[in-house]
């Protein structure tokens, strides 16, 4: 029998599946689909301190292997997602989520995760430092050492949950940042956000987001998110929680082998909303197939 | 929402652009305003179009798509036989129930779902008066099958068939009565439509991600917050959208 389970904060999850935020919404919806108590948790979208609209349309271009996105942080704020939202999906999943956070100033995060803190069925919060579709604040933090060290280390004094800090792969050196957040008090690190990418118009010329940039995600960045991780886990010792483009169990074995204690699902969701139940079932056969008895046993195995 | 492995019954051109799509295989009711996303291979996003028929008894849905990229260049190459994934039942459909007098209103491919929704409210006992705005003639399609079901005005922006102007010059001109009106088209239309009267249900359409309500791509604005096209909408209250100025 193989066992699924993984340990993050302590914490045992039922398997290592958990979608990524942005692309599960606040996760009830989805349980019109399937039963999502068996996801091993699920990652919030993204949420500020005040309600946001986000981008004028469009916000979504195509690519190959994957999509770009520019939505913008769209979430009602933090106060109607813990009173709203968290309860509707209390009802239908019991277990804890990760809830993520985003923002302008440092204030607008300490406040947030400070809210996040009294919410019992949060986990963990994650911070998203790595947001590119934001004009200020967002991926801003996330591409300098410095800047996600001071923001980490003032979310962390507040925080009374593990920080999470979601990793910006637009930067030369990501274990540099890594090891910056582990060094402010960052429990974990969660990588790659998307890439910074550019989609224009044939008959116009000109750009299709309304941002003109946005994030490109889906498969085609799965080998870049996989050697961002291995590179990750030579510098840091807390656990990272790998994603980009994962969208099969044997993407999850490689993740495995490059270091990650856990994974988070994204575009994928987006392309077959039933991916994280097939992953899920699928998994114990493709470990079977692979000799592998438990996760964390093959946990690293990359460098051995 | 269902994910339906279904099975390509005919793909045919229209004229210049445009093709029908029938499939088989479909387990779930479709409502009139609801739409589907195809799968196809070799593109990472599914296309969205709304049902513009469907029948319990065949099992069968039909989209009408123009060529318009890439992807809608493959769809054209599909041959019946083939198979499709296929995202079914997505969105919200009109609410037609009680209405009396409904006025149908389709702009260019708008006019897709609008057949569908002509032919339940003609199920339903009542015969729909259906106004179809096109740029000329020559972009026009399924007229023949709309008279049958309803009685049919056509604008043309050049005058080649019936009114010369858009709909709503056309409502205006001709005094069309109605108690509610149902319309999907082009963004400027229902924006002048919902000027006109905000008492009227206005299918939107836009570039999406998922096509059901995770990632957020779609969303408008709307005087009760925001909106998903895919899963507030296809279909809103034309007094509630809030149009880009």
């Amino acid at each position: 029998m193989s066992n699924l389970s993984v340990k993050l904060f302590g914490k045992t999850l039922d398997n290592p599946i958990i979608p990524a935020s942005g692309t599960f919404g606040f996760g009830y919806e989805f349980n019109e689909y399937y039963d999502i108590s068996i996801l091993g948790s699920i990652c919030l979208k993204g949420t500020t301190l005040e309600e946001r609209y986000g981008n004028p349309l469009p916000r979504i271009a195509e690519c190959p292997a994957g999509m770009l996105n520019a939505i913008g942080l769209q979430n009602p704020g933090v106060d109607k997602v813990i009173s709203t939202e968290l309860k509707k999906l209390k009802k239908v999943y019991p277990k804890k989520v990760i809830a993520n956070v985003g923002g302008t100033l440092v204030e607008d995060y300490v406040e947030t995760v400070k809210r996040f803190s009294t919410a019992s069925s949060v986990l963990a919060i994650e911070l998203n430092i790595s947001c590119p579709n934001v004009k200020s604040g967002g991926m801003a933090f996330g591409t300098s050492a410095k800047s996600a060290e001071e923001l980490t280390k003032a979310v962390v004094a507040v925080s009374t949950k593990p920080i999470i800090v979601k990793l910006s792969p637009n930067v030369t050196d990501i274990s540099e940042i890594a090891k910056a957040v582990e060094g402010a008090g960052a429990s974990a690190v969660s990588l790659i956000n998307t890439l910074v990418g550019l989609r224009l118009d044939l008959k116009t010329g000109k750009p299709i987001l309304s941002m003109n940039t946005g994030g490109y995600s889906g498969k085609g960045v799965f080998p870049v998110a996989l050697r961002m991780v291995y590179q990750t886990y030579k510098a840091v010792k807390i656990p990272i929680i790998g994603m980009g483009g994962i969208s099969t169990a044997e993407d999850i074995l490689e993740m495995f082998y490059a270091g990650a204690s856990a994974v988070m699902i994204g575009t994928e969701n987006l392309i077959n909303p039933y991916i994280c139940k097939e992953i899920i079932e699928s998994l114990p056969s493709v470990m079977e197939q692979h000799g592998i008895s438990s996760l964390q046993s093959i946990k690293g195995k990359a460098h051995l | 929402m269902r994910l339906e492995n279904l099975k390509i019954a005919k793909n045919e051109c229209l004229n210049e652009s445009v093709f029908e799509m029938e499939f088989f295989g479909v387990t779930e009711p479709l409502e009139a305003g609801q739409f589907v996303n195809v799968g196809l291979n070799g593109f990472s996003l599914r296309r969205p179009f709304g049902v513009a028929d469907y029948s319990r008894a065949y099992k069968s849905l039909t989209i009408i798509y123009r060529v318009q990229g890439k992807g809608t260049e493959f769809m054209s190459t599909l041959k019946a036989g083939n198979y499709a994934e296929v995202l079914t039942g997505l969105g919200n459909g009109f609410n037609y129930s009680g209405v009396k007098k409904p006025l149908l209103i389709g702009g260019g491919m708008g006019t897709a779902p609008i057949y569908y929704l002509a032919k339940k409210i003609n199920e339903s006992g009542i015969k729909p008066t259906v106004l179809l705005g096109f740029r000329s003639l020559k972009e026009a399609f399924y007229l023949e099958q709309f008279k049958k079901i309803s009685n049919l005005v056509i604008a043309t922006d050049d005058g080649s068939a019936g009114f010369k102007g858009n709909v709503l010059e056309c409502i205006q001109t001709k005094n069309l009565a109605y108690d509610k009106y149902f319309a999907c088209g082009p963004e400027i239309m229902l924006k002048n439509l919902a000027k006109f009267d905000g008492n009227g249900e206005i299918s939107l359409e836009a570039r999406m991600g998922c096509g059901f309500g995770a990632c957020m791509g779609c969303s408008i604005k709307t005087k009760g917050g925001f909106g998903r096209v895919c899963k507030e909408g296809p279909v809103f209250k034309a007094e509630e959208v809030i149009f880009n100025e």
